[in-house]
């Protein structure tokens, strides 16, 4: 039981960051602080892609080991270098995340100039109110 | 047949709305028409590319000439040539349409609008011709973003409704990226077809189960299925008469497409139906959708929020009509995201002409409308006829073929959800038709706080010629939906 903890520390750490993310997102009354949980939710899905392409050990940087002009042409081991293609799509999905955040700040502002506060509760009890 | 044409459908909306700023700078008045523009050669290229794929079979276009497991495809079968023509025409005719409400609702804000506009379009045509995973992510995300910028403009309480939306959005495609994530683990790919051939193996793994479980609840939230739907109502109620009129009749129908073709075109279709029991599932989510949705539409006394929840309860009836997982059932589900695209697309330009004419959308204001506006009124009559299902109109035949197919699948509950959201959808309507007939309101002005005394008359040309046309289609489609089946959804339909 333990090793399997162990063994799979990042998948948990990601689990355990996404459900923080998560309890803000659904819990918490101040709209800043949702979106400061979606941020975390978000992070730990980078996280999750980026420790799946992981290698330990002997690991290389092919393109600085076979300069041209050096030893010729060389069949790269796949072995000897983390899979490039989680980063890649995790720069695209950083960028989607920046919009999204954007965006939520923006409305987040158009609705403090519209109701001066930032507490869902609030905020309800203002539209309740009529004003 | 122009060989370039899939990507020009991508790249010509994309494109646009950068220069659509540009064009606002110069001439604010111009980016109407580069807009009406822009979506034309759109509609041009989907309906070529219609042409060529029920001539030709599937089209398979490499970006940048890289071949699929590397590089990014956009496959078009036949059932994304037909998402192409519903996404491209729909909002060509919003398009057209929205002119004069987007001057009256948001006189600053025109350029920009159309800008996002042209984004949002460009997201929708992106999910429906990728074939790749992770662009179609990439693509949902596009298409939310610029929802969210078109809905957060809307009326008062707009941008709290559009905050919450923003919330459960994120959720949802955050899920799907981390179901691409434990397929992408699994099989080292993000091809569709690609990932089809490579998981059967794999089909006993506990990774794929989670991977399905993740795309489903992610595009469960983004369809607005039943338990969290509770986004849609608000969202779509609030936006200004044009977004929703775009956004109501196609996002979750594009969602809809997703679902499909995840689970039959990344998975095979016996993962689902006999493997999993996730069409099981399927079936009673779409009856809980149902009568959920056409419970709280009667609830309603705003006639945008009823639509919203009618739109809820149409996405029970696709959802349970692919879960009855037999080529009838599958027919009826894939005729009904047309039949829904258009159908909502027709009453959500009403009730924009409504908004435009009276100041609000409540109930209380369709008193003696018939009178006033014959033409605006005769369209939203047709497309109540066919949310109910009354047979010429095109919602009569989607819903024939899920009852069908119900009864092939002997799902008798599904089938009383179906009559009964009919009958509670003849009573919706029926209401509205009472009010507009019955209570004449007897002098010309229509008063609302005192101050408002305009008289209200027919919709100017511009709003009225694409509400009526959404209205003869509606019609059209019915009429000649065995042609739409056989040449079309035919072929769309996979083999269980």
């Amino acid at each position: 039981m333990f090793e399997f903890i162990i063994n799979y520390y990042n998948y948990w750490v990601y689990i355990g960051l996404m459900m923080i993310g998560f309890y803000a997102m659904m819990a918490k009354k101040n709209l800043i602080k949702k979106i400061i949980g979606m941020n975390i939710f978000q992070s730990a899905i980078i996280f999750f892609y980026i420790s799946t392409s992981v290698k330990k050990g002997d690991i290389t940087v092919p393109i600085l080991e076979y300069t041209h002009g050096g030893s010729g042409a060389h069949a790269v081991d796949v072995m000897q270098y983390a899979n490039p293609l989680p980063h890649v799509l995790m720069l695209t999905a950083i960028v989607v995340m920046v919009g999204t955040l954007g965006v939520a700040l923006a409305v987040a502002i158009m609705i403090y100039r519209r109701y001066d506060t930032l507490e869902e509760n609030e905020i309800i009890m203002n539209i309740r109110k009529g004003r | 047949m122009i060989t370039q044409a899939p990507v020009l459908i991508v790249v010509i909306p994309l494109l646009a709305a950068f220069f659509c700023p540009l064009i606002g700078l110069w001439r604010k008045g111009l980016c109407y028409s580069w807009v009406v523009i822009t979506l034309l050669l759109c509609v041009l290229a989907s309906i070529d590319t219609l042409f060529a794929v029920i001539r030709n079979g599937t089209i398979h276009y490499h970006l940048g000439g890289w071949l699929p497991p590397f590089g990014i495809e956009y496959v078009i079968d036949h059932l994304n040539a037909m998402m192409l023509i519903v996404v491209s025409i729909i909002s060509l005719t919003v398009a057209i349409y929205s002119k004069p409400t987007v001057e009256r609702e948001l006189p600053k804000k025109v350029v920009y609008f159309y800008t996002v506009f042209l984004l949002q379009v460009t997201g929708f045509l992106g999910i429906v011709i990728t074939g790749d995973l992770f662009n179609l992510y990439v693509f949902l995300e596009i298409a939310s973003l610029a929802g969210y910028a078109l809905i957060a403009v809307g009326e008062d309480g707009a941008p709290l409704a559009t905050f919450r939306y923003i919330v459960m959005g994120t959720i949802g495609a955050c899920f799907y990226l981390l179901g691409i994530g434990y397929i992408y683990i699994a099989t080292g790919s993000l091809n569709m077809a690609d990932v089809q051939q490579l998981l059967p193996k794999l089909y006993d793994s506990k990774v794929i189960l989670t991977a399905i479980a993740f795309l489903l609840a992610g595009l469960a939230i983004k369809m607005a299925l039943f338990p969290v739907h509770v986004w849609l109502p608000d969202a779509y109620t609030k936006a200004p008469s044009a977004s929703s009129a775009l956004i109501a009749s196609l996002m979750t129908k594009i969602s809809l497409y997703v679902m499909i073709r995840v689970l039959f075109t990344v998975f095979k279709p016996q993962l689902s139906t006999k493997l999993l029991p996730v069409t099981d599932i399927m079936v009673w989510a779409g009856f809980v959708a149902i009568c959920g949705g056409a419970i709280m539409a009667l609830a309603q006394t705003d006639f945008k929020r009823m639509l919203c929840y009618i739109v809820v309860a149409e996405v029970g009836y696709i959802v349970g009509g692919v879960g009855l997982a037999n080529a009838t059932a599958m027919k009826g589900a894939i005729l009904h995201i047309l039949n829904d695209a258009v159908m909502t697309a027709g009453l959500f330009t009403v009730a924009g002409i409504i908004m435009y004419k009276t100041g609000h959308h409540d109930l209380s204001d369709f008193k003696g409308l018939f009178k006033k506006m014959p033409f605006t009124m005769s369209a939203f009559v047709i497309g109540a006829l066919s949310i109910i299902g009354v047979p010429p109109t095109c919602g009569f035949f989607s819903k024939w073929y899920l009852i069908q197919g119900a009864v092939i699948a002997e799902h008798w509950a599904f089938i009383a959800a179906l009559l009964g959201s009919s009958l509670i959808n003849v009573i919706l309507f029926f209401r509205i038709i009472e009010i507009g007939y019955v209570f004449n309101v007897s002098n010309t002005g229509h008063v609302h706080n005192g101050s408002n005394t305009t008289i209200i008359d027919e919709a100017p040309l511009s709003m009225l010629i694409p509400t009526v046309s959404i209205a003869v289609a509606i019609i059209l489609i019915g009429l000649y939906n065995q042609t739409i089946l056989s040449n079309i959804i035919a072929y769309a339909v996979p083999k269980f």
